[in-house]
């Protein structure tokens, strides 16, 4: 018995109603939409007293670039930056939501927060959810204690590298870094190899594409390079291809007179008075 | 575009091992870690610190093994501010066993607990993947160590010494890392006495070598 004086109370918590209706649409063919993916390179690399970290700026929806110059390098905290690989979605909400607690943190201690803060804080928060949260991450920052940088799966495991890769670009940056990493290297030169692992990704790599960004984090302060380098810059035409203005023939011509019937109708103001 | 091994969960097909000598324990691990066919860490260390004088060798699934591994050193570092003093080694075996009993059914997780303390000196668990605590003289675990029961039940001799007992663990773990895919790179070695731990890295080009045509 319902009626709008007295209303039927729905029923708490989650519906699962449509459950049944998209398993049928599936069976049938019907394909469910699919995340955005930001099938990625993301690198990151320890330098003499900082961290370079390095993303291309390709999103893609299955086979179609959903963005070409999107931002893959997130912002953590003042000293900690993190490069995102997996679901654009996941990786752009963890991120944010862990920049949000460890201001708090920062607040609360009166203190510059510590890598290895943010590290656990994220491990933890993808574990509980054992890889639903599609967030592949490279996390990396200068503290009171050094600079460090992680690599973060989205189960919740980690490890704690000089140099790392991650997304479906990182075996092409890999093999850049593998021949040519070494430890303390300088500012330019970190730039550089970082500069040339994305570019590998970028062009060894389908789901890499674009630009390349660079963020260098020192004790000093953060450099973003938003758009470090375009990697695919479109070529400029050496000649102009245009036709000179009456480069055509004229074989013939023939004019026809269109006839036009036209009416005037006056239109007296409104009386306002 | 995402290949499979990129959403593969991502564990460490291991080879791990533990041996009592007399004054503590060695432990060693190699420092692999796969998903799917990738290396994604050549230099891996399963060796976990828990408390000063006890570690664990972890096996299976990198996330499973890691978040235990923080939760029981959690769980330890209040119950050593508690007690006074450090945890016993049995103590942080049996914390480990109920996390991967309760759990079992979502964990992935082959332990070996190993430490000193001074009520029993060295001494080393196994908790195998159903969550079983069993202490053993020596014991050996993950995907590498079928290769090896052989040559640890025939070389194994109770209270080695410490040199002894370090080339023994460090031999064993070679002839696992050849004959398994899974494991290899580098050796890491962990001493723990009453002193604490003592670590150090058997380099890929110093590994052991044996019959190899």
């Amino acid at each position: 018995m319902t009626s709008i004086l007295c209303p039927e109370i729905p029923n708490a918590g989650f519906s699962f109603e449509n459950c049944k209706r998209n398993t049928l649409l599936q069976s049938k063919g019907l394909s469910l939409p699919k995340a955005t993916k930001t099938g990625t390179t993301i690198v990151g690399i320890q330098i003499k007293d900082g961290i370079v970290l390095g993303a291309d700026t390709r999103a893609t929806e299955d086979t179609t670039v959903a963005d070409k110059n999107c931002e893959k390098i997130h912002y953590i905290a003042p000293n900690i930056y993190c490069c995102g690989a997996g679901t654009a979605a996941d990786t752009e909400m963890s991120t944010q939501m862990i920049s949000s607690q460890l201001a708090l943190h920062s607040l609360y201690t009166n203190r510059q927060v510590r890598v290895c803060t943010a590290n656990m804080m994220l491990k933890q928060y993808l574990f509980r959810y054992q890889g639903y949260i599609g967030a592949a991450l490279i996390l990396g920052g200068v503290d009171s204690t050094g600079p460090h940088l992680y690599q973060i799966y989205p189960h919740g495991s980690t490890d704690k590298l000089p140099f790392t890769t991650m997304g479906s670009g990182s075996l092409a940056a890999m093999a850049v870094f593998e021949s040519r990493w070494k430890p303390d290297m300088e500012e330019t030169e970190g730039i550089q190899l970082v500069r040339d692992a994305i570019a590998a990704g970028i062009f060894n790599d389908l789901g890499s594409g674009s630009n390349v960004d660079i963020c260098v984090i020192r004790k000093s302060g953060v450099d973003y390079k938003r758009t470090y380098e375009e990697a695919n810059k479109k070529g400029t035409r050496q000649n102009s291809y245009r036709y000179p203005r009456g480069a055509t023939a004229v074989l013939s011509t023939k004019i026809q007179n269109i006839e036009i019937e036209t009416t005037v109708q006056h239109i007296e103001p409104m009386d306002t008075a | 575009m995402d290949s499979d091994w990129m959403n593969a969960p991502h564990s460490t097909g291991t080879s791990i091992m533990a041996a009592e000598f007399n004054g503590g324990v060695v432990i060693g691990a190699d420092t692999r870690t796969t998903t799917g066919a990738y290396i994604a860490n050549r230099v891996t260390d399963k060796l976990t610190k828990v408390t000063d004088h006890i570690y664990c060798c972890r096996s299976g699934s990198a996330a499973d093994t890691q978040a235990i591994a923080d939760i029981v050193s959690y769980h330890l570092g209040f119950h050593g501010m508690e007690l006074g003093e450090e945890p016993l080694v049995e103590t942080s075996a049996a914390v480990f066993q109920e996390l991967c009993y309760n759990y079992r059914d979502s964990l992935m997780a082959g332990i070996l607990v190993a430490g000193w303390d001074k009520r029993k000196g060295g001494q080393i668990y196994s908790i195998p993947i159903g969550g079983m605590c069993v202490r053993q003289n020596v014991s050996i675990g993950g995907s590498g160590s079928s290769y090896v029961y052989g040559y640890v039940d025939a070389n194994y001799k109770p209270g080695m010494s410490k040199e002894a007992c370090v080339d023994f663990v460090t031999k064993t773990l070679a002839l696992a890392m050849s004959r398994d895919g899974s494991s290899g790179g580098c050796i890491r070695i962990g001493v723990i006495t009453k002193d604490g731990i003592e670590r150090k890295v058997i380099l890929g080009s110093a590994v052991p070598k044996f019959y190899e045509d």
